[in-house]
Protein backbone atom coordinates (compact mmCIF):
# COMPACT_ATOMS: atom_id res chain seq x y z
CA UNK A 1 0.00 0.00 0.00
CA UNK A 2 1.31 3.46 -0.83
CA UNK A 3 -0.21 6.81 0.02
CA UNK A 4 -0.76 9.49 -2.60
CA UNK A 5 -0.34 13.22 -2.12
CA UNK A 6 -4.12 13.61 -2.06
CA UNK A 7 -4.19 11.11 0.86
CA UNK A 8 -1.65 13.27 2.70
CA UNK A 9 -3.73 16.42 2.15
CA UNK A 10 -6.86 14.61 3.34
CA UNK A 11 -5.14 13.29 6.49
CA UNK A 12 -3.66 16.72 7.20
CA UNK A 13 -7.13 18.22 6.94
CA UNK A 14 -8.56 15.59 9.33
CA UNK A 15 -5.69 16.33 11.75
CA UNK A 16 -6.22 20.09 11.33
CA UNK A 17 -2.63 20.80 10.34
CA UNK A 18 -1.99 23.22 7.49
CA UNK A 19 0.37 21.73 4.95
CA UNK A 20 1.83 23.31 1.81
CA UNK A 21 2.10 21.37 -1.48
CA UNK A 22 5.90 21.27 -1.18
CA UNK A 23 5.66 19.93 2.39
CA UNK A 24 3.08 17.35 1.41
CA UNK A 25 5.46 15.89 -1.22
CA UNK A 26 8.25 15.56 1.35
CA UNK A 27 5.84 14.18 3.97
CA UNK A 28 4.49 11.68 1.45
CA UNK A 29 7.95 10.15 0.94
CA UNK A 30 8.57 9.85 4.69
CA UNK A 31 5.12 8.47 5.49
CA UNK A 32 5.47 5.82 2.79
CA UNK A 33 8.81 4.73 4.28
CA UNK A 34 7.16 4.45 7.70
CA UNK A 35 4.19 2.54 6.27
CA UNK A 36 6.59 0.06 4.66
CA UNK A 37 7.80 -0.69 8.20
CA UNK A 38 4.23 -0.95 9.50
CA UNK A 39 3.19 -3.28 6.66
CA UNK A 40 5.15 -6.13 8.32
CA UNK A 41 2.20 -6.51 10.69
CA UNK A 42 -0.12 -7.63 7.90
CA UNK A 43 1.78 -10.94 7.61
CA UNK A 44 1.21 -11.90 11.27
CA UNK A 45 -1.51 -14.48 11.97
CA UNK A 46 -3.54 -12.97 14.79
CA UNK A 47 -6.63 -15.14 14.55
CA UNK A 48 -8.13 -15.79 17.97
CA UNK A 49 -6.01 -13.12 19.67
CA UNK A 50 -7.67 -10.39 21.73
CA UNK A 51 -6.41 -6.86 21.05
CA UNK A 52 -4.35 -5.49 23.97
CA UNK A 53 -5.34 -1.93 24.71
CA UNK A 54 -3.67 -1.62 28.10
CA UNK A 55 -0.78 -3.48 29.79
CA UNK A 56 -2.71 -4.46 32.89
CA UNK A 57 -5.98 -5.39 31.23
CA UNK A 58 -9.38 -4.96 32.78
CA UNK A 59 -11.42 -1.80 32.82
CA UNK A 60 -10.30 1.63 33.89
CA UNK A 61 -11.41 3.03 37.18
CA UNK A 62 -14.14 5.66 37.07
CA UNK A 63 -14.59 8.38 39.66
CA UNK A 64 -17.84 9.48 41.22
CA UNK A 65 -19.56 12.24 39.26
CA UNK A 66 -19.01 14.96 41.84
CA UNK A 67 -17.19 18.27 41.72
CA UNK A 68 -13.65 17.90 43.00
CA UNK A 69 -10.57 20.10 43.14
CA UNK A 70 -10.10 22.39 40.19
CA UNK A 71 -7.34 24.83 39.37
CA UNK A 72 -7.63 28.52 40.00
CA UNK A 73 -9.55 30.21 37.18
CA UNK A 74 -7.15 33.15 36.82
CA UNK A 75 -4.15 30.82 36.54
CA UNK A 76 -5.96 28.92 33.79
CA UNK A 77 -6.95 32.08 31.90
CA UNK A 78 -3.38 33.45 32.10
CA UNK A 79 -2.36 30.85 29.52
CA UNK A 80 -5.11 31.73 27.04
CA UNK A 81 -3.84 33.32 23.81
CA UNK A 82 -6.86 35.67 23.87
CA UNK A 83 -9.43 36.17 26.62
CA UNK A 84 -11.87 38.71 27.97
CA UNK A 85 -13.86 38.79 31.21
CA UNK A 86 -12.69 35.28 32.10
CA UNK A 87 -13.78 33.86 28.74
CA UNK A 88 -11.75 32.43 25.85
CA UNK A 89 -11.91 34.49 22.65
CA UNK A 90 -12.22 32.78 19.27
CA UNK A 91 -12.84 34.14 15.75
CA UNK A 92 -16.47 34.79 14.98
CA UNK A 93 -18.26 31.56 13.96
CA UNK A 94 -21.85 32.83 13.57
CA UNK A 95 -22.61 35.93 11.49
CA UNK B 1 29.94 17.24 46.90
CA UNK B 2 28.66 17.06 43.32
CA UNK B 3 30.11 13.58 42.77
CA UNK B 4 28.00 12.11 45.58
CA UNK B 5 25.02 9.80 45.18
CA UNK B 6 21.53 10.61 46.45
CA UNK B 7 22.14 8.14 49.29
CA UNK B 8 25.36 9.95 50.29
CA UNK B 9 23.79 13.41 49.97
CA UNK B 10 20.91 12.25 52.13
CA UNK B 11 23.30 11.15 54.89
CA UNK B 12 25.28 14.41 54.64
CA UNK B 13 22.07 16.47 54.95
CA UNK B 14 20.58 14.49 57.83
CA UNK B 15 23.87 14.59 59.76
CA UNK B 16 24.06 18.35 59.02
CA UNK B 17 27.45 18.15 57.28
CA UNK B 18 25.89 20.38 54.65
CA UNK B 19 22.69 22.39 54.45
CA UNK B 20 20.11 22.04 51.68
CA UNK B 21 20.75 25.69 50.74
CA UNK B 22 24.51 25.10 50.39
CA UNK B 23 23.86 21.99 48.32
CA UNK B 24 21.36 23.77 46.06
CA UNK B 25 23.93 26.55 45.47
CA UNK B 26 26.58 24.00 44.45
CA UNK B 27 24.27 22.52 41.83
CA UNK B 28 22.95 25.89 40.61
CA UNK B 29 26.57 26.96 40.06
CA UNK B 30 27.30 23.76 38.18
CA UNK B 31 24.23 24.22 35.99
CA UNK B 32 25.53 27.70 35.11
CA UNK B 33 29.05 26.36 34.43
CA UNK B 34 27.70 23.69 32.07
CA UNK B 35 25.18 25.86 30.23
CA UNK B 36 26.71 24.68 26.92
CA UNK B 37 25.22 21.21 27.44
CA UNK B 38 21.77 22.83 27.02
CA UNK B 39 20.31 20.28 29.45
CA UNK B 40 18.15 22.81 31.32
CA UNK B 41 15.29 24.82 29.79
CA UNK B 42 14.20 26.74 32.90
CA UNK B 43 16.18 27.53 36.05
CA UNK B 44 14.87 29.88 38.76
CA UNK B 45 17.37 30.12 41.63
CA UNK B 46 14.93 32.03 43.87
CA UNK B 47 12.41 29.17 43.66
CA UNK B 48 15.10 26.53 44.23
CA UNK B 49 16.65 28.34 47.19
CA UNK B 50 13.21 28.94 48.72
CA UNK B 51 12.53 25.19 48.62
CA UNK B 52 16.01 24.49 50.03
CA UNK B 53 15.36 26.85 52.97
CA UNK B 54 12.12 25.02 53.72
CA UNK B 55 14.00 21.70 53.56
CA UNK B 56 16.57 22.96 56.06
CA UNK B 57 13.79 24.03 58.41
CA UNK B 58 12.24 20.58 58.09
CA UNK B 59 15.56 18.87 58.86
CA UNK B 60 15.99 21.16 61.87
CA UNK B 61 12.49 20.24 63.09
CA UNK B 62 13.41 16.56 62.84
CA UNK B 63 10.64 15.48 60.45
CA UNK B 64 12.79 14.97 57.36
CA UNK B 65 12.54 12.01 54.98
CA UNK B 66 15.65 10.45 53.37
CA UNK B 67 14.98 12.71 50.35
CA UNK B 68 14.58 16.02 52.19
CA UNK B 69 16.97 18.63 50.84
CA UNK B 70 18.25 16.44 48.01
CA UNK B 71 18.08 18.31 44.69
CA UNK B 72 16.30 16.91 41.63
CA UNK B 73 15.47 18.23 38.16
CA UNK B 74 12.33 17.40 36.21
CA UNK B 75 11.95 16.48 32.57
CA UNK B 76 9.98 19.28 30.92
CA UNK B 77 7.14 16.88 30.21
CA UNK B 78 5.92 17.16 33.85
CA UNK B 79 3.90 20.28 34.51
CA UNK B 80 5.06 22.54 37.34
CA UNK B 81 3.58 25.67 38.87
CA UNK B 82 6.89 27.38 39.56
CA UNK B 83 8.69 26.71 36.26
CA UNK B 84 7.50 26.96 32.66
CA UNK B 85 6.23 23.66 31.19
CA UNK B 86 6.87 23.42 27.46
CA UNK B 87 7.31 19.74 26.45
CA UNK B 88 10.25 21.26 24.49
CA UNK B 89 7.68 22.53 21.99
CA UNK B 90 7.05 25.94 20.49
CA UNK B 91 3.39 25.07 21.09
CA UNK B 92 3.80 25.49 24.86
CA UNK B 93 6.46 28.22 24.99
CA UNK B 94 6.07 30.07 28.30
CA UNK B 95 3.16 27.89 29.51
CA UNK B 96 2.70 28.17 33.29
CA UNK B 97 0.71 25.26 34.67
CA UNK B 98 -1.94 26.00 37.31
CA UNK B 99 -0.93 22.79 39.13
CA UNK B 100 2.00 20.42 39.71
CA UNK B 101 2.20 16.90 38.27
CA UNK B 102 1.58 14.26 40.97
CA UNK B 103 5.17 12.98 40.59
CA UNK B 104 6.49 16.50 41.19
CA UNK B 105 4.13 16.96 44.13
CA UNK B 106 5.15 13.60 45.67
CA UNK B 107 8.87 14.34 45.47
CA UNK B 108 8.38 17.90 46.75
CA UNK B 109 6.27 16.43 49.54
CA UNK B 110 9.23 14.26 50.52
CA UNK B 111 11.27 17.46 50.72
CA UNK B 112 13.21 17.31 47.45
CA UNK B 113 14.46 20.60 46.04
CA UNK B 114 13.71 21.34 42.36
CA UNK B 115 16.66 22.59 40.30
CA UNK B 116 14.62 23.30 37.17
CA UNK B 117 13.22 21.78 34.01
CA UNK B 118 15.10 19.58 31.58
CA UNK B 119 15.26 19.62 27.80
CA UNK B 120 13.81 16.63 25.91
CA UNK B 121 12.51 15.70 22.48
CA UNK B 122 9.36 17.62 21.60
CA UNK B 123 6.40 15.96 23.36
CA UNK B 124 8.83 13.11 24.23
CA UNK B 125 8.96 12.02 20.59
CA UNK B 126 12.47 11.08 19.55
CA UNK B 127 15.57 9.05 20.31
CA UNK B 128 18.30 11.70 20.14
CA UNK B 129 16.88 14.89 21.68
CA UNK B 130 17.36 16.51 18.25
CA UNK B 131 13.60 17.13 18.08
CA UNK B 132 13.58 19.80 20.80
CA UNK B 133 12.41 23.24 19.70
CA UNK B 134 15.02 24.64 22.11
CA UNK B 135 18.13 23.06 20.60
CA UNK B 136 20.26 19.95 20.98
CA UNK B 137 21.50 18.61 24.30
CA UNK B 138 25.16 17.55 24.19
CA UNK B 139 26.34 14.19 25.47
CA UNK B 140 28.73 14.99 28.37
CA UNK B 141 30.98 12.07 27.35
CA UNK B 142 31.43 13.29 23.80
CA UNK B 143 30.14 16.62 22.55
CA UNK B 144 29.78 15.19 19.03
CA UNK B 145 27.37 12.50 20.21
CA UNK B 146 23.66 12.74 20.94
CA UNK B 147 22.67 12.13 24.59
CA UNK B 148 19.79 9.91 23.46
CA UNK B 149 16.12 10.70 23.75
CA UNK B 150 13.57 11.56 24.47
CA UNK B 151 14.84 12.17 28.05
CA UNK B 152 18.17 13.55 26.78
CA UNK B 153 18.33 16.46 29.21
CA UNK B 154 17.68 14.14 32.17
CA UNK B 155 20.48 11.78 31.08
CA UNK B 156 22.99 14.55 30.33
CA UNK B 157 22.27 16.39 33.60
CA UNK B 158 22.89 13.29 35.72
CA UNK B 159 25.93 12.22 33.63
CA UNK B 160 27.51 15.68 34.07
CA UNK B 161 26.57 15.71 37.77
CA UNK B 162 24.74 19.02 37.38
CA UNK B 163 21.80 17.26 39.05
CA UNK B 164 22.18 14.23 41.35
CA UNK B 165 18.94 12.78 39.98
CA UNK B 166 16.27 13.56 37.42
CA UNK B 167 12.78 12.46 36.50
CA UNK B 168 12.22 11.09 33.01
CA UNK B 169 9.51 9.33 31.01
CA UNK B 170 9.44 6.23 28.86
CA UNK B 171 7.00 5.47 26.07
CA UNK B 172 9.15 3.20 23.89
CA UNK B 173 12.59 3.53 25.50
CA UNK B 174 12.92 7.22 26.34
CA UNK B 175 14.52 6.49 29.72
CA UNK B 176 16.69 3.44 28.93
CA UNK B 177 18.13 4.60 25.59
CA UNK B 178 19.40 8.00 26.82
CA UNK B 179 20.59 6.38 30.08
CA UNK B 180 22.64 3.93 27.98
CA UNK B 181 23.97 6.63 25.61
CA UNK B 182 24.93 8.95 28.50
CA UNK B 183 26.25 6.34 30.94
CA UNK B 184 23.75 6.69 33.79
CA UNK B 185 21.26 4.40 35.55
CA UNK B 186 17.70 4.76 34.27
CA UNK B 187 14.56 2.84 35.21
CA UNK B 188 10.90 2.78 34.22
CA UNK B 189 8.51 1.01 36.61
CA UNK B 190 5.55 -1.22 35.73
CA UNK B 191 2.89 0.64 33.76
CA UNK B 192 0.46 2.06 36.31
CA UNK B 193 2.94 2.47 39.18
CA UNK B 194 3.78 6.12 38.47
CA UNK B 195 1.00 8.65 38.22
CA UNK B 196 0.48 10.16 34.77
CA UNK B 197 -1.42 13.14 36.21
CA UNK B 198 0.33 16.26 34.97
CA UNK B 199 2.63 14.34 32.66
CA UNK B 200 1.99 15.84 29.22
CA UNK B 201 0.44 12.91 27.35
CA UNK B 202 2.02 11.31 24.28
CA UNK B 203 0.76 7.68 24.10
CA UNK B 204 -1.34 7.00 27.17
CA UNK B 205 -1.26 3.18 27.14
CA UNK B 206 2.56 3.29 27.11
CA UNK B 207 3.67 6.50 28.90
CA UNK B 208 5.31 5.83 32.24
CA UNK B 209 7.44 8.04 34.48
CA UNK B 210 10.75 6.90 35.93
CA UNK B 211 14.10 8.25 37.04
CA UNK B 212 17.71 8.77 36.00
CA UNK B 213 20.31 8.44 38.75
CA UNK B 214 23.92 7.47 39.38
CA UNK B 215 22.96 4.09 40.86
CA UNK B 216 20.20 1.53 41.35
CA UNK B 217 20.26 2.30 45.07
CA UNK B 218 19.44 5.96 44.34
CA UNK B 219 16.61 4.93 42.02
CA UNK B 220 15.12 2.78 44.80
CA UNK B 221 15.23 5.73 47.22
CA UNK B 222 13.48 7.96 44.67
CA UNK B 223 10.82 5.35 43.89
CA UNK B 224 9.96 5.28 47.60
CA UNK B 225 9.09 8.97 47.42
CA UNK B 226 7.61 9.08 43.96
CA UNK B 227 5.45 6.03 43.19
CA UNK B 228 2.03 5.16 44.53
CA UNK B 229 -1.67 5.10 43.80
CA UNK B 230 -3.14 8.33 42.43
CA UNK B 231 -6.92 8.65 42.15
CA UNK B 232 -6.39 11.39 39.53
CA UNK B 233 -4.93 8.88 37.03
CA UNK B 234 -7.48 6.31 35.79
CA UNK B 235 -4.73 3.78 34.99
CA UNK B 236 -2.92 4.14 38.33
CA UNK B 237 -2.80 0.76 40.07
CA UNK B 238 -4.24 0.44 43.56
CA UNK B 239 -1.56 -1.38 45.52
CA UNK B 240 -0.12 -0.94 48.98
CA UNK B 241 3.00 1.22 49.29
CA UNK B 242 6.26 -0.70 49.00
CA UNK B 243 9.84 -0.24 50.14
CA UNK B 244 11.78 -0.38 46.88
CA UNK B 245 15.09 -0.67 48.77
CA UNK B 246 14.07 -3.96 50.38
CA UNK B 247 16.03 -6.21 48.00
CA UNK B 248 19.23 -4.14 47.89
CA UNK B 249 20.93 -6.54 50.28
CA UNK B 250 19.97 -9.74 48.49
CA UNK B 251 22.50 -11.64 46.39
CA UNK B 252 22.11 -13.19 42.96
CA UNK B 253 23.21 -16.76 43.75
CA UNK B 254 20.95 -19.10 41.80
CA UNK B 255 19.12 -16.21 40.13
CA UNK B 256 18.03 -17.22 36.65
CA UNK B 257 18.93 -14.51 34.12
CA UNK B 258 17.20 -15.01 30.78
CA UNK B 259 19.22 -13.98 27.73
CA UNK B 260 16.99 -13.53 24.66
CA UNK B 261 18.67 -14.73 21.46
CA UNK B 262 16.76 -12.07 19.48
CA UNK B 263 18.61 -9.28 21.34
CA UNK B 264 21.95 -10.52 19.99
CA UNK B 265 21.06 -10.54 16.31
CA UNK B 266 23.07 -9.33 13.33
CA UNK B 267 22.18 -5.69 13.99
CA UNK B 268 24.00 -5.59 17.34
CA UNK B 269 27.36 -3.81 17.07
CA UNK B 270 30.36 -5.87 18.31
CA UNK B 271 31.51 -3.20 20.82
CA UNK B 272 28.11 -3.17 22.53
CA UNK B 273 27.87 -6.96 22.44
CA UNK B 274 31.31 -7.30 24.06
CA UNK B 275 30.45 -5.03 27.01
CA UNK B 276 27.05 -6.68 27.53
CA UNK B 277 28.52 -10.21 27.36
CA UNK B 278 31.13 -9.18 29.95
CA UNK B 279 28.37 -7.91 32.24
CA UNK B 280 26.56 -11.24 31.87
CA UNK B 281 29.81 -13.05 32.69
CA UNK B 282 30.12 -10.88 35.83
CA UNK B 283 26.65 -12.01 36.93
CA UNK B 284 27.69 -15.63 36.31
CA UNK B 285 30.75 -15.07 38.54
CA UNK B 286 28.43 -13.67 41.21
CA UNK B 287 26.50 -16.94 41.13
CA UNK B 288 23.63 -16.27 38.72
CA UNK B 289 22.63 -18.83 36.09
CA UNK B 290 22.38 -17.59 32.53
CA UNK B 291 19.44 -19.17 30.71
CA UNK B 292 18.82 -19.01 26.94
CA UNK B 293 15.34 -17.69 26.25
CA UNK B 294 13.46 -16.54 23.18
CA UNK B 295 11.20 -13.58 22.45
CA UNK B 296 10.42 -14.62 18.86
CA UNK B 297 8.34 -11.60 17.87
CA UNK B 298 10.26 -8.88 19.72
CA UNK B 299 11.36 -7.25 16.45
CA UNK B 300 7.70 -6.70 15.52
CA UNK B 301 7.63 -4.29 18.46
CA UNK B 302 8.77 -1.48 16.17
CA UNK B 303 5.88 -1.69 13.66
CA UNK B 304 3.42 -2.25 16.52
CA UNK B 305 4.76 0.79 18.33
CA UNK B 306 4.64 3.00 15.22
CA UNK B 307 0.93 2.28 14.89
CA UNK B 308 -0.15 2.45 18.54
CA UNK B 309 1.99 5.40 19.69
CA UNK B 310 1.05 7.69 16.76
CA UNK B 311 -2.63 6.69 17.08
CA UNK B 312 -2.68 7.67 20.75
CA UNK B 313 -0.58 10.76 20.07
CA UNK B 314 -2.94 12.02 17.35
CA UNK B 315 -5.75 11.75 19.86
CA UNK B 316 -3.85 13.30 22.79
CA UNK B 317 -2.41 16.19 20.80
CA UNK B 318 -5.79 17.14 19.36
CA UNK B 319 -6.22 19.25 22.51
CA UNK B 320 -3.76 21.82 21.15
CA UNK B 321 -6.02 24.12 19.18
CA UNK B 322 -4.65 27.58 19.99
CA UNK B 323 -7.78 28.45 21.98
CA UNK B 324 -7.36 27.63 25.66
CA UNK B 325 -3.58 27.55 25.86
CA UNK B 326 -0.59 27.12 23.61
CA UNK B 327 0.52 28.81 20.43
CA UNK B 328 -1.99 30.76 18.32
CA UNK B 329 -1.12 31.86 14.77
CA UNK B 330 -1.15 35.62 14.23
CA UNK B 331 -3.04 35.72 10.93
CA UNK B 332 -5.93 33.47 9.91
CA UNK B 333 -9.18 33.59 7.94
CA UNK B 334 -11.57 31.81 10.33
CA UNK B 335 -11.71 29.38 13.27
CA UNK B 336 -10.72 26.29 11.26
CA UNK B 337 -7.88 28.16 9.59
CA UNK B 338 -6.70 29.46 12.96
CA UNK B 339 -6.52 25.93 14.37
CA UNK B 340 -4.73 24.54 11.30
CA UNK B 341 -2.16 27.35 11.19
CA UNK B 342 -1.59 27.30 14.96
CA UNK B 343 -0.89 23.55 14.88
CA UNK B 344 1.33 23.81 11.77
CA UNK B 345 3.41 26.55 13.45
CA UNK B 346 3.34 25.18 16.99
CA UNK B 347 4.28 21.54 16.35
CA UNK B 348 7.70 20.58 14.95
CA UNK B 349 8.16 18.02 12.16
CA UNK B 350 8.21 14.85 14.31
CA UNK B 351 4.95 15.45 16.22
CA UNK B 352 3.32 16.45 12.92
CA UNK B 353 4.54 13.24 11.29
CA UNK B 354 3.19 11.14 14.14
CA UNK B 355 -0.13 12.96 14.24
CA UNK B 356 -0.55 12.27 10.51
CA UNK B 357 0.32 8.57 10.84
CA UNK B 358 -2.01 8.26 13.82
CA UNK B 359 -4.86 10.06 12.09
CA UNK B 360 -4.50 7.73 9.13
CA UNK B 361 -4.40 4.43 11.06
CA UNK B 362 -7.44 5.49 13.07
CA UNK B 363 -9.42 6.67 10.05
CA UNK B 364 -12.43 4.90 8.61
CA UNK B 365 -11.51 1.77 6.67
CA UNK B 366 -8.02 1.41 8.19
CA UNK B 367 -8.78 1.08 11.90
CA UNK B 368 -9.08 -2.72 11.93
CA UNK B 369 -6.25 -3.38 9.48
CA UNK B 370 -3.73 -1.23 11.36
CA UNK B 371 -4.77 -0.25 14.86
CA UNK B 372 -6.57 -3.43 15.96
CA UNK B 373 -3.98 -5.63 14.22
CA UNK B 374 -1.19 -3.75 16.08
CA UNK B 375 -3.02 -4.24 19.40
CA UNK B 376 -3.24 -7.98 18.69
CA UNK B 377 0.47 -8.27 17.90
CA UNK B 378 1.13 -6.24 21.07
CA UNK B 379 -0.55 -9.03 23.03
CA UNK B 380 1.55 -11.69 21.25
CA UNK B 381 4.71 -9.82 22.35
CA UNK B 382 3.46 -9.35 25.93
CA UNK B 383 2.51 -13.07 26.15
CA UNK B 384 6.00 -14.05 25.01
CA UNK B 385 7.44 -12.21 28.01
CA UNK B 386 5.16 -14.22 30.31
CA UNK B 387 6.33 -17.41 28.61
CA UNK B 388 9.96 -16.32 29.08
CA UNK B 389 9.47 -15.49 32.78
CA UNK B 390 8.51 -19.12 33.42
CA UNK B 391 12.14 -20.03 32.72
CA UNK B 392 13.91 -17.03 34.28
CA UNK B 393 13.64 -14.40 37.05
CA UNK B 394 14.94 -11.41 35.10
CA UNK B 395 15.85 -10.80 31.46
CA UNK B 396 19.14 -9.19 30.43
CA UNK B 397 20.52 -7.89 27.15
CA UNK B 398 21.67 -4.74 25.37
CA UNK B 399 19.66 -1.51 25.51
CA UNK B 400 20.70 -0.29 22.08
CA UNK B 401 22.33 -1.77 18.97
CA UNK B 402 25.17 0.78 19.05
CA UNK B 403 26.73 3.42 21.28
CA UNK B 404 25.46 7.01 20.92
CA UNK B 405 25.46 8.19 17.31
CA UNK B 406 26.53 11.62 16.08
CA UNK B 407 24.36 14.70 15.55
CA UNK B 408 22.61 14.63 12.20
CA UNK B 409 23.46 10.99 11.50
CA UNK B 410 19.86 9.81 11.63
CA UNK B 411 17.95 13.09 11.77
CA UNK B 412 16.94 13.04 8.09
CA UNK B 413 15.77 9.43 8.12
CA UNK B 414 12.83 8.84 10.50
CA UNK B 415 12.86 5.05 9.98
CA UNK B 416 16.58 4.73 10.89
CA UNK B 417 15.87 6.79 14.02
CA UNK B 418 12.87 4.59 14.90
CA UNK B 419 15.05 1.46 14.75
CA UNK B 420 17.16 2.84 17.66
CA UNK B 421 14.46 1.55 19.99
CA UNK B 422 14.49 -2.08 18.78
CA UNK B 423 15.43 -3.56 22.18
CA UNK B 424 13.52 -1.15 24.42
CA UNK B 425 10.10 -1.12 22.73
CA UNK B 426 9.12 -4.74 23.58
CA UNK B 427 9.31 -4.08 27.35
CA UNK B 428 7.31 -0.87 26.94
CA UNK B 429 4.59 -2.64 24.97
CA UNK B 430 4.33 -5.33 27.65
CA UNK B 431 4.33 -2.64 30.38
CA UNK B 432 6.94 -4.39 32.53
CA UNK B 433 9.63 -2.64 34.63
CA UNK B 434 12.92 -2.22 32.77
CA UNK B 435 16.19 -0.42 33.30
CA UNK B 436 19.56 0.45 31.87
CA UNK B 437 22.80 0.47 33.83
CA UNK B 438 26.29 1.44 32.69
CA UNK B 439 28.38 -1.63 31.80
CA UNK B 440 31.39 -0.33 29.91
CA UNK B 441 32.46 1.69 26.90
CA UNK B 442 32.40 1.06 23.17
CA UNK B 443 33.47 2.90 20.02
CA UNK B 444 34.83 6.46 20.57
CA UNK B 445 34.85 5.67 24.30
CA UNK B 446 31.08 6.23 24.44
CA UNK B 447 29.09 4.44 27.20
CA UNK B 448 27.27 1.13 26.82
CA UNK B 449 24.14 0.18 28.78
CA UNK B 450 23.02 -3.20 30.09
CA UNK B 451 19.25 -3.70 29.99
CA UNK B 452 17.51 -5.60 32.78
CA UNK B 453 13.79 -6.37 32.75
CA UNK B 454 11.58 -8.06 35.35
CA UNK B 455 7.96 -9.14 35.51
CA UNK B 456 5.09 -6.84 36.54
CA UNK B 457 5.52 -5.16 39.95
CA UNK B 458 9.00 -6.61 40.50
CA UNK B 459 10.86 -3.29 40.63
CA UNK B 460 12.41 -4.09 44.02
CA UNK B 461 13.85 -7.34 42.70
CA UNK B 462 15.09 -5.61 39.54
CA UNK B 463 16.81 -2.88 41.56
CA UNK B 464 18.37 -5.48 43.85
CA UNK B 465 19.81 -7.38 40.88
CA UNK B 466 21.20 -4.13 39.43
CA UNK B 467 22.63 -3.06 42.80
CA UNK B 468 24.53 -6.34 43.17
CA UNK B 469 26.27 -5.63 39.84
CA UNK B 470 27.07 -2.08 40.93
CA UNK B 471 28.60 -3.39 44.16
CA UNK B 472 30.90 -5.60 42.09
CA UNK B 473 31.79 -3.09 39.35
CA UNK B 474 32.45 0.65 39.13
CA UNK B 475 31.12 1.59 35.66
CA UNK B 476 28.34 3.64 37.27
CA UNK B 477 30.91 5.71 39.21
CA UNK B 478 32.84 6.76 36.10
CA UNK B 479 32.39 10.40 35.21
CA UNK B 480 32.83 12.17 31.88
CA UNK B 481 36.24 13.85 31.55
CA UNK B 482 36.32 17.57 32.29
CA UNK B 483 33.04 17.83 34.15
Amino acid sequence: MALTSSDVRRIAHLARIEISDAQSEQTLIQLNEIFKLIEQLQAVDTSGIEPMSHPLGGSQRLRADVIGDHPDRDLVMNNAPASQDGLFLVPKVIE
Amino acid sequence: MFDKSVAELSRALLSKQISAVELARIYLDRIEQHRALNAFLDVRPDVTLGQAKAADARIARGDATPLTGVPIAHKDIFVTRDFASTASSRMLQGYMSPFDATIVENLAGAGMVTLGKLNCDEFAMGSSNENSHYGNVLNPWDKNAVPGGSSGGSAAAVAARIAPAATATDTGGSIREPAAFSGVTGIKPTYGRASRWGMIAFASSLDQAGVMTCSAEDAALLFNGMLGFDPKDSTSVERAAEDYTRDLRSDVKGLRIGVPAEFFDAGLQPDVEKAVREALAEYARLGANLVDISLPNAALGIPVYYVIAPAECSSNLSRFDGIRYGHRAERYADLDDMIKKSRAEGFGPEPQRRILIGTYVLSHGYYDAYYIQAQKVRRIIADEFQQAFRACDVIAGPVTTSVAFGFGEKAADPVAMYLSDLYTIPGSLAGIPAMSLPCGFGAHNRPVGLQLMANYFEEAKLLGVAHRYQEATDWHRRMPPGI
